[in-house]
């Protein structure tokens, strides 16, 4: 009786927690409704969580002498996590953003990874279809997590460059299949043994040890400018273990939420993978990179260098500007300096605007956030299809810290790695400024011929001391000109 | 009336493919300038898993079982709070350049770089 209330609560409570994610997620589709979106589907998580703690009546009998200790344990376990990830979410800077949404997306799938072994290691599957779930709930929340954690590492650039030895794409093969045979092999005694024949214990360690491995040795070869495709891979990858693990605990709400997360993922996923135009298996096995290692044609012309004021100057008295930032200015943390700079221009009646290429920074669409935080209006902001006609109709571009989504490469030179890339048309314009630490190739190591352009001029220096001279040097030519 | 919720065979696959149509259609129409929020907010949607690894670690009857439902919901927690807190801080930072906009921009510039120091 008691436990057919809990049902009935706990149902309730998942069918509106439900229906609240969707309705929040849908919320988010516009950046007016969007925050309360987050809202209204946090109200669902809060739903769900409180409801589903009367679980503690509807346990199994085996579980019950253990049941105090089990209490304990979520608390501290709940509070724990929480108020951790809580108060690290909330002092983390805008421009680690990526990073943070890297491991929280990998403790989801080490969650739903542990729930899959703790009903593996219990012998709690009823029937070959469920335990054949449970292996894959396992595998690819395992896979997540060992995968989340190694892109942290290198967002957090823990670890610098991209880990290649020869015959790495055999190895993670290997590694993956082993993995998948284990898995078989659990299922095939299992079905063939009549009786429950219990997979033991050492084979799930084994089954587990391999395919945390999986997720580290697939990540470490990849490139942190590709880590917007990963990012979003991880994040389907455990909607998708989340919904498996649903299925075997019969919850529907989290059969909903993980799949409508683990569509949204592959969607992002792809949308990623086509703004640099590359499929999703060339970003995962085809190390990239290794390509530009290769002589490139020579580049025409010389890189030449300006003083900041006098490129913040000519600025001012131009009649439109578009800006282009990438990752350097997210490394400058120059995002606050760059808005200041902008308004200046503003009040000097500029027309000043911000293209975003999709694949700008280290997740997708960081460079909105960055922008957004510095107060940047995201009227202001244009993606790319929206703004590369007006290159040529534009006075200046000013490009700040970004290098591969301008490179003319994508469009002309067909041994480029990164030829047919969707590109920013900033060469178009009448005069280009590039804002860039020193001399050097950008992140994937490909020359950039746009740097030699005649129309092209080079402002070296670190974005924010760069800003803060163009700001001086506007400010000083008093505010009656610019009024 | 027993509420005991059964999923099998066919209808956990229609419940599947209706779930991720339906987020494949909601997504698609999330404009590029949301997409870190976008992926922070379903980052912290599918931290749900939080009701399945208190589910489990309730159940828990040996001590294999307790230290992995431990970490299961310790990381579940992990996911919910942690996503929410990052979604809700992008969320707040978009505005229009409309009046009401440029009022709120002060306090909201002061409060971040107060806390990056």
């Amino acid at each position: 009786m008691l436990s057919n209330i809990v049902h009935l609560i706990t149902g309730t409570a998942d069918l509106i927690a439900a229906f609240l994610f969707l309705y929040g997620l849908k919320r988010m589709s516009s950046p007016v409704s969007a925050p309360s979106g987050i809202r209204v589907a946090g109200l669902g998580m809060l739903v769900a969580i409180l409801a589903n703690l009367l679980n503690v009546f509807t346990v199994d009998a085996a579980a019950k002498p253990h049941l105090a200790v089990n209490i304990v344990l979520a608390a501290v376990a709940l509070l724990l996590g929480a108020s951790a990830a809580w108060f690290k979410g909330r002092a983390v800077a805008m421009t680690e953003m990526p990073q943070m949404v890297a491991i929280y997306n990998g403790l989801g799938g080490g969650a739903a990874g542990a729930i899959a072994a703790v009903e593996l290691f219990g012998n709690k599957t009823h029937g070959i279809s469920e335990l054949v779930v449970t292996l894959l709930g396992g595998l690819i929340g395992a896979v997540s997590l060992s995968g989340s954690a190694i892109a942290w590492a290198k967002l957090d650039e823990i670890l610098k460059k991209p880990m290649r030895f020869p015959g790495q794409r055999f190895v993670n093969a290997a590694v993956f299949l082993a993995a998948l045979v284990v898995g078989g092999y659990i299922v095939f005694t299992v079905s063939y043994g009549g009786a429950p024949l219990l997979p033991s214990n050492s084979i799930l360690w084994i089954f587990f040890g391999l395919t945390l491995l999986a997720g580290i040795l697939i990540t470490l070869p990849i490139g942190g400018a590709d880590m917007p495709v990963v990012i979003s891979i991880y994040n389907a990858a455990t909607g998708l273990a989340v919904g498996f693990d649903g299925y075997v605990l019969q919850d529907p709400a989290l059969m909903i939420a993980g799949m409508v997360v683990g569509a949204a993922g592959t969607l992002l996923t792809l949308l990623m993978a086509k703004a640099m135009n590359r499929s999703v298996s060339n970003v995962l096995f085809s190390n990239f990179g290794e390509a530009s290692k290769k002589k490139q044609g020579k580049m025409i012309g010389s890189e030449k260098p300006v003083e900041a004021s006098d490129a913040g100057i000519f600025m001012r008295y131009a009649a439109s500007v578009i800006v282009i930032p990438g990752y350097g200015l997210a490394v400058a943390q120059a995002q606050e300096k760059l808005y200041e700079f902008v308004k200046l221009l503003l009040a000097a009646r500029v027309k000043v605007r911000f293209a975003v290429h999709p694949v700008a920074g280290r997740m997708p669409g960081q460079m909105d956030v960055l922008l957004a935080e510095a107060g940047v209006p995201y009227d202001l902001i244009f993606q790319l299809d929206a703004i590369n006609a007006d290159f040529a109709t534009t006075d200046v571009a000013l490009v700040i810290g970004a290098n591969d989504v301008v490179n003319p490469a994508a469009r002309t030179d067909k041994s480029s790695p990164i030829f047919g890339m969707p590109i920013l048309n900033a060469d178009k314009a009448k005069k280009v400024y590039v804002v860039k630490r020193g001399q050097g190739k950008g992140y994937s190591g490909i020359e950039n011929q746009l740097f030699y352009e005649k129309n092209c001029d080079m402002v070296y220096g670190d974005a924010q001391a760069v800003l803060v001279q163009m700001i001086e040097a506007v400010r000083g030519l008093g505010s009656a000109k610019a009024a | 009336m027993n509420f005991e919720i059964s999923i099998t065979g066919f209808v956990a696959i229609y419940i599947f493919m209706l779930a991720a149509f339906g987020g494949w259609v909601i997504i698609g129409n999330v404009p590029a300038i949301l997409h870190t929020p976008l992926m922070s907010g379903s980052n912290f949607v599918h931290g749900i898993v939080v009701v399945g690894g208190l589910f489990t670690l309730f159940n828990a009857s040996s001590v294999t079982q307790q230290t992995i439902g431990f970490f299961a919901v310790l990381m579940g927690a992990g996911n919910v709070a942690g996503g929410y807190a990052v979604t809700d801080r992008m969320l707040a930072m978009f505005k229009t350049s409309g009046h009401a906009a440029h009022a709120t921009h002060g306090k909201a510039h002061k409060k971040s770089s107060a806390k990056k120091s």
